[in-house]
């Protein structure tokens, strides 16, 4: 099994607040990791230090070390616009920006590389196709992409991550704002991603961690509590407090 | 436990919903009652020569007010080409580079101070800043004192539009690895475009009518405005104060509403074109 996210010692801080501890942590790559735990205990956070989008906000600071592909991610000489290119993420609620969907899917394309017009309108489709939502926009790709429903929305999002050729796919609750139907598409979507990255998916729906993950973590007001193969933490969790949480007994 | 009387409550929402609807009534009410009015007093003496003529000094049979409509043209776009950046650009720093609260605090402040300005101060202002020193009165003096008081209404404006953009979305654009400028300018900023659009426009259309900011700074002249920088220059705000107010000629008084109907069609009509122009592309299938 080969290592692509590995966190040590991991402590994080909103001002005083300290809200993540001694995080220690081995994501395998190309496997589907799902991030579970009651609201509250640090999940998102956790994630949002895989691509330092935390940074954005003055108070928030990391301690401890992230290693991708055995680099620290939080040393300062880390370049953080090529880490964001590396490490794609998917929001809970559907971000698609104010253009067409051509556009969209093609924004990270014109950012990071140079390529001729036929070179990105191939690209698109491949994304497009990639994300599974090719044969539901190809005679709309110029109109909005606020136009689509809230589930092609988030499979645009996708396409769009994807664009950009990262390495490491990071997904914050991507289902919790959709219907069933759309949520089922974008769980067979991620089976087939799986092969072309790593993927770490936080999830309130238990049932979806089972369903689609190779790893699971489970989280508990800041501490990890447990993690290893899915099979193994649903039917045979080696701590009582991920039993309980898994039955359902606390949330 | 006794229950409160339903009737009662259902009068009381009946009431409220009554008042709020003919409060908008009562508004909208005055805003045509107005624009009747204009329309009505203006335009008899409203004839194409009027536009394109020069205005004359008084008591000679000469009419026109193209002079004025030219000058408030050059002056008003002189204003919003030296507020609508700098303006946006301040906007842009209060609300997405939230940290430095104190320096945003201080800058919001200001600008509150400023927008409260009586306008003819801001006309005293720049008259000792620019017509003193330059010793001469100009369409450019006309243009800072406009500016000054576009300034903070478009700060404003565009710093609550940009706030009002979801965290998410400035989040997804950083996440792809852009810059915050870009992500600021190109997908934040774009998605707020018709806010920003409308904060302009209220500014443009607020200051097009201004009349005491240009009284020390443009002044009048009864001839077309032939250099910007150095000569008094007319505009519709200020012949209507004086044909109105100063002249015993009837013909004057008639001139003055004609004045004032042109300076509302020239609002109106810089609003719909540009909503027109930047109008959200329509997609279709």
């Amino acid at each position: 099994m080969e290592i692509k996210i590995q966190t040590k010692k991991l402590n994080f801080f909103y001002g005083d607040h300290q809200a993540l501890f001694e995080n220690d942590l081995i994501i395998p790559t190309n496997q589907i990791t799902a991030v579970i735990g009651p609201s509250g205990c640090g999940k998102s956070t956790h994630l949002r230090v895989y691509n330092r989008i935390f940074e954005l906000y003055r108070d928030q600071r990391a301690e401890g070390e992230v290693l991708i592909d055995g680099k620290n991610i939080l040393e300062p000489d880390v370049d953080v616009l090529e880490l964001r290119r590396k490490v794609g993420m998917i929001f809970q609620k559907p971000t698609p920006f104010p253009m067409s969907v051509f556009d969209n899917t093609a924004y990270p394309l014109r950012l990071h590389y140079k390529l001729d017009k036929k070179k990105i309108a191939e690209r698109v489709e491949q994304s497009l196709r990639g994300a599974s939502l090719w044969d539901e926009v190809k005679d709309k790709l110029h109109s909005s992409g606020l136009a689509l429903s809230g589930g092609q929305q988030q499979r645009l999002c996708i396409a769009r991550a994807i664009a950009a050729e990262p390495e490491i796919l990071l997904m914050d609750e991507p289902t919790s704002a959709i219907d069933p139907v759309a949520t089922l598409k974008i769980e067979e979507l991620m089976d087939t991603l799986r092969e072309r990255f790593t993927i770490v998916i936080v999830t309130h729906n238990m049932q979806q961690a089972a369903r689609i993950s190779d790893q699971t973590v489970f989280f508990y007001e800041g501490r990890i509590v447990e993690y290893g193969e899915t099979k193994q933490i649903f039917t045979n969790p080696a701590n009582k407090q991920t039993e309980e949480y898994i039955t359902g007994r606390f949330s | 436990m006794k229950q409160r009387s339903l009737l009662l409550r259902k009068i009381k929402n009946h009431l409220l919903t009554a008042f709020s609807v003919s409060a908008i009534f009562f508004a909208v009410a005055i805003m045509l009652w107005v624009i009747w009015t204009v329309i009505c007093h203006g335009k008899d003496a409203l004839t194409p020569s009027l536009l394109v003529n020069c205005s004359a000094p008084y008591g000679s049979m000469a009419y026109g007010i193209g002079n004025a409509i030219l000058g408030t043209m050059l002056i008003t776009l002189g204003a919003a080409i030296i507020a609508i950046p700098p303006a946006l650009l301040a906007g842009i720093f209060l609300a997405e580079y939230t940290e430095f609260p104190r320096l945003a605090g201080a800058i919001s402040f200001a600008a509150n101070v400023l927008m409260g300005m009586p306008s003819i101060l801001v006309g005293l202002f720049v008259y000792t800043i620019i017509v003193v020193p330059t010793g001469k009165f100009s369409g450019f003096a006309g243009s800072v004192a406009l500016a000054i008081l576009m300034f903070p209404v478009i700060m404003r404006t565009t710093e609550n539009m940009l706030s009002m953009v979801p965290n998410t979305l400035r989040e997804s654009a950083l996440a792809l690895g852009m810059t915050r400028m870009r992500a600021t300018l190109y997908i934040v900023c774009r998605s707020a475009k018709n806010g920003l659009l409308t904060g302009i426009l209220l500014a443009l259309s607020r200051v097009s009518g201004e009349t005491a900011p240009l009284l020390f700074t443009a002044m009048f002249a009864d001839s077309f405005p032939t250099s910007y920088f150095t000569q008094p220059t007319a505009s519709l705000p200020i012949l209507i104060t004086e044909y109105a107010t100063n002249s015993p000629f009837e013909v004057m008084h008639q001139i003055g509403w004609s004045a004032a109907l042109v300076v509302m069609l020239l609002v109106l009509m810089t609003n719909i074109s540009t909503r027109i122009f930047f109008r959200e592309k329509k997609y279709g299938n």
